[in-house]
């Protein structure tokens, strides 16, 4: 019952912390916008956690992050760039799918590099 | 550590980065980097504006002498408040790239010959056309000169810069505007030479459509022989009503252009015919044959107030965003308000507390191609006036993305640069070594004419403002609060002889060289007629009393200008919103004349039922241009049926597109005589065919096309036009697309397509002015402002706005006024 409730809370430590630390490190827009792969896989270092779970923690943080940065961008915007770029993608103008495909970019890269940080620590 | 799960985890990662961060193409077109691009905090989601956002904001720059007031109104127009003139240019430069730096990179580079630079080895016809063109070549010319002579515009470009500049500093890479994300690349210096290449862009679309139509009459010369292109292309326009009056006597010339001996077997080929045709590259579109506009002024003696009223519509590519920008300046030395252009300083068309100016394109050749004989495949020596003589070789460079540079080697001869050669060939150039002459290509202080006109007090600093202006050729109208009003036509006009530069000329000696530039003095104008306005439409400008040959008739629409006096001349007690409403007039002068010519030779009861369905639906039009007009689609569709009927004979069986003959071509002989021996088919040898047979040929083949647009149910005039304002990109998606709006070619409200009345402004000159204006398009260029598109609707359906032009504290406290942006010096 312990461990579990550690794991659940270190869990939530890693999606929050890669979250804020993807944020944090978004704001400088001199960085590559790919810069929280190396934030995510330092913080799936740190805190150890099975690969699955990484990988579910870093894709979530990151993930929920965009998510909701676009989805608060959009409603502030009135859809009307959102809109735009769902015609110029071949999206037939789903602000949805737009959304939608954003948040997944965050996800699986999110994922992706906290799941390679897992298996730093992991031994065999 | 697990080090194959961890190898192949982090493959995968930076497999998935790296497809993600570079374009990838998908047919014909390049993604933008689609990480990127979709990220929150760097790609195009930051350029999602805030609804409501406000536009307060302090700034801090070094290179301002003083301190400026910014106040921005409720249509995000700034009024420019400063101590001095050239803080004032530094913020409008600030403005200008705050809202519309893409456009302005974007613009210079299509001039400069740069798009493939970012977009890629496609864009080298267009890059190859303007480098050869000269464009560089013109702007290093006025840049040269402006340094060298002119320390007063040298600063004002070099503030305006300085200002585009310190915006580009303070701007965060994620915050560069859209387009550089979606096309993936950077904002780059501005600089003074930018600003005059964007100049030259100017002149090239308001003059450079002899590029294309001195090659292309040459060769239509060349299909059908002289005789017949003089019956086809006739230079007589019947129903011309020029902007100085029939019967006005000119000065005598001081210039007599003398045509060489000669010159009707070497030069205008009477004799030879039909050479035979050959095909190499494509080249880049030729400028609107509608590059135009209306302007006019109505004296006091005509409106009710007892005050003139200006009027100015330039009418061109309908773009977003748009190629201007409002604003108001105001310093010590004048307060101006109108239409700027994003990438130059001060205001283009607009007015101040003393008078209002407007302008129209003269349309005058000022452009000419000469043949060269090269000495050998080298083109280092070229034959001029009996030995040879050595070009100067000018190099340039075309960095190309994805591919190596190409190197441009262009001979610069005594004509001008050798634009085309054995390197360089178009469909229409046919093989020849050409070099293009162009008033273009000379240094130009047309910047000065702005900053004076912004200035200017009355006529005569007015007259001394525009006896700068070369190039492109305009027409400036002028009024005063005092009651002054005027036309002029400037620029640097060629004294020619008659159809001198129609066609390319021999260039082996300088017999066919410009005899002389036309004295300002003798340029066609107007002060306070008795009529009580002047006005200019595109139309010729003289009648064939003035001395010098003007150009070839196609550069002359004739209807537009038609319309335009026939009602002023019976307006009186006219208002601002009677100006209004003759800007967005829709009345087809043309299908006056035409119509009634069309009924003369047809014989409905031989038509079918449904052409004479349809014949009926153009009889029963009420000639006006509305977008609802069933009518105007179906008089358009027949009419140019008949003059394919009567034509396409003829046309047919060149390998090269020809010019089509003018519209008031074939109305003119159906009106003469109804013997028009060119209306019989040459392809039929057994029969001569008559108008009538055409005209009646003609309707039975629009009849067919017709009912597929009435079975679409693209018969009203605004769906089948489908007028739209396109992105610089034509992406659909950023563009405003089938707007609800009448008018077309030779109307008033010249909108078209995706052409039309880009900026329209009335000004009633009343001792606190009262104007009225708006451009197609919005002050912000951000496809993701509410700002992008504000106007268009606007536009669309005839409104206008009434302009805010006040002295600070006035504005201040004005109800529309919104925000302020502060800009100090330390």
């Amino acid at each position: 019952m312990k461990s579990n409730q550690s794991a659940i809370i270190k869990f939530l430590m890693a999606t929050i912390v890669s979250a804020l630390l993807a944020y944090a490190i978004g704001i400088y827009g001199n960085l590559p916008w790919w810069s929280f792969v190396i934030s995510n896989f330092i913080v799936a270092i740190a805190i150890d956690q099975k690969p699955w779970k990484a990988f579910i923690s870093g894709a979530l943080g990151v993930g929920l992050l965009w998510l909701t940065l676009a989805l608060m961008i959009d409603q502030q915007n009135g859809h009307l760039l959102s809109t735009k770029v769902a015609n110029i993608l071949p999206l037939k103008g789903s602000t949805t799918a737009l959304i939608a495909i954003t948040a997944f970019v965050g996800f699986i890269l999110g994922g992706l590099s906290s799941l390679s940080g897992s298996y730093v620590r992991k031994a065999k | 550590m697990r080090i194959l799960p961890f190898i192949a985890s982090t493959l995968v990662t930076v497999g998935l980065i790296t497809v993600l961060n570079v374009q990838l193409t998908i047919g014909k077109t390049q993604t933008p980097k689609l990480g990127y691009f979709l990220s929150p905090q760097h790609g195009f989601w930051k350029n999602a504006e805030k609804l409501g956002a406000g536009f307060d904001a302090s700034i801090v720059a070094k290179d301002l002498k003083g301190n400026v007031d910014v106040y921005m109104d409720d249509r995000l127009v700034p009024h420019i408040y400063a101590d001095n003139d050239e803080d004032a240019y530094f913020v409008q430069g600030f403005l200008h790239a705050k809202f519309r730096l893409w456009q302005m990179d974007f613009q210079t580079r299509v001039a400069s010959g740069r798009l493939s630079e970012i977009a890629g080895a496609d864009k080298l016809t267009i890059d190859r056309f303007f480098r050869r063109l000269g464009m560089v070549y013109g702007a290093e010319q006025t840049e040269k000169f402006i340094n060298e002579n002119n320390p007063v515009m040298k600063a004002t470009v070099e503030a305006y810069t300085a200002g585009v500049n310190a915006y580009l500093k303070q701007l965060s890479p994620e915050d560069i505007p859209f387009e550089y994300k979606l096309m993936n690349y950077q904002p780059e210096e501005w600089s003074p030479k930018k600003t005059y290449l964007f100049l030259m862009f100017m002149s090239y679309d308001l003059t450079g459509r002899a590029a294309a139509a001195d090659l292309q009459l040459t060769n239509t010369r060349d299909f059908l022989g002289y005789d017949l292109f003089d019956k086809l292309y006739t230079n007589q326009q019947d129903s011309l009503d020029p902007i100085i009056p029939k019967g006005t006597t000119f000065a005598e010339a001081s210039l007599h252009p003398i045509q060489p001996a000669g010159a009707d077997s070497v030069y205008l080929k009477k004799q030879t015919l039909n050479t035979a045709a050959q095909n190499t590259s494509a080249s880049p579109e030729a400028p609107d044959k509608n590059n135009g506009s209306n302007n006019w002024a109505v004296s006091g003696s005509k409106t009710k107030s007892g005050r003139p009223i200006l009027c100015s519509d330039p009418h061109l590519g309908l773009n977003l965003p748009s190629l201007w920008y409002e604003v108001q300046i105001t310093t010590p030395t004048h307060s101006t308000y109108g239409a700027s252009f994003p990438g130059s300083p001060a205001v283009i068309i607009g007015f101040n507390d003393s008078l209002a100016w407007g302008v129209t394109n003269a349309g005058r050749d000022v452009l000419d191609y000469y043949e060269l004989k090269f000495k050998d495949s080298t083109q280092k020596e070229y034959w001029f006036n009996g030995s040879w003589q050595a070009a100067s070789n000018r190099q340039e460079i075309i960095k190309v993305k994805d591919s190596a540079d190409v190197v441009e080697n262009i001979a610069m001869t005594h004509w001008g640069p050798a634009m085309f050669d054995t390197h360089y060939q178009n469909v229409q150039s046919m093989g020849r070594n050409l070099a293009v002459k162009w008033t273009g290509h000379n240094a130009s202080t047309g910047v000065e004419t702005f900053y004076k006109l912004n200035r200017a007090k009355n006529y005569d600093d007015y007259i001394n403002a525009i006896s700068l202006w070369k190039c492109p050729g305009q027409n400036f109208v002028f009024a005063s609060k005092t009651g002054d009003i005027a036309i002029k036509q400037q620029g640097s006009f060629v004294a020619r002889w008659d159809r001198q530069g129609d066609f390319i000329m021999p260039g082996v000696d300088s017999s066919y060289d410009w005899q002389g530039i036309i004295p300002n003095e003798e340029n066609p104008m107007m002060k306070n007629p008795e009529r009580g306005f002047v006005s200019s439409a595109n139309q010729k400008s003289v009648d064939s009393t003035y001395p010098y040959y003007l150009g070839t008739a196609s550069s002359f629409p004739l209807y537009r200008g038609i319309s335009v006096n026939k009602r002023l001349a019976i307006m009186n007690q006219m208002t601002p919103m009677d100006m209004q409403g003759l800007q967005t007039d829709n009345y087809n002068v043309f299908a006056e004349v035409a119509r009634p010519a069309l009924n003369k030779f047809m014989d409905q009861t031989k038509l079918s039922p449904d052409a004479q369905r349809m014949v009926m639906e153009m009889n029963h039009w009420d000639l006006y241009n509305n977008a609802n007009s069933k009518g105007t689609t179906v008089f358009k569709i027949i009419w140019d049926s008949v003059e394919y009927a009567v034509w396409g004979d003829e046309m047919a069986g060149s390998k090269l597109p020809l010019t089509k003959p003018e519209a008031f071509v074939l109305v003119d002989q159906m009106n003469r005589d109804s013997n028009f021996s060119v209306a019989d088919d040459i392809r039929t040898k057994d029969k001569i065919e008559t108008l009538k047979d055409q005209v009646q040929l003609g309707i039975e083949k629009a009849t067919k096309k017709l009912l597929e647009l009435e079975k679409d149910n693209k018969l009203a005039w605004a769906s089948f036009k489908a007028t739209s304002v396109n992105h610089l990109t034509k992406i659909p998606a950023l563009s405003r697309l089938n707007l609800p709006i009448g008018g077309g070619v030779n109307i008033i409200n010249a909108t078209t397509e995706n052409h039309g009345p880009s900026w329209r402004m009335v000004v009633h000159l009343t001792d606190e002015i009262e104007a009225y204006g708006l451009y197609p398009g919005g002050q912000s260029g951000n496809p993701g402002s509410p700002y992008y598109d504000t106007f268009v609707d606007y536009w669309a359906a005839g409104k206008y706005y009434r302009l805010l032009f006040l002295p600070k504290a006035k504005l201040i406290t004005n109800e529309r006024t919104k925000w302020r942006i502060q800009f100090k010096n330390a």
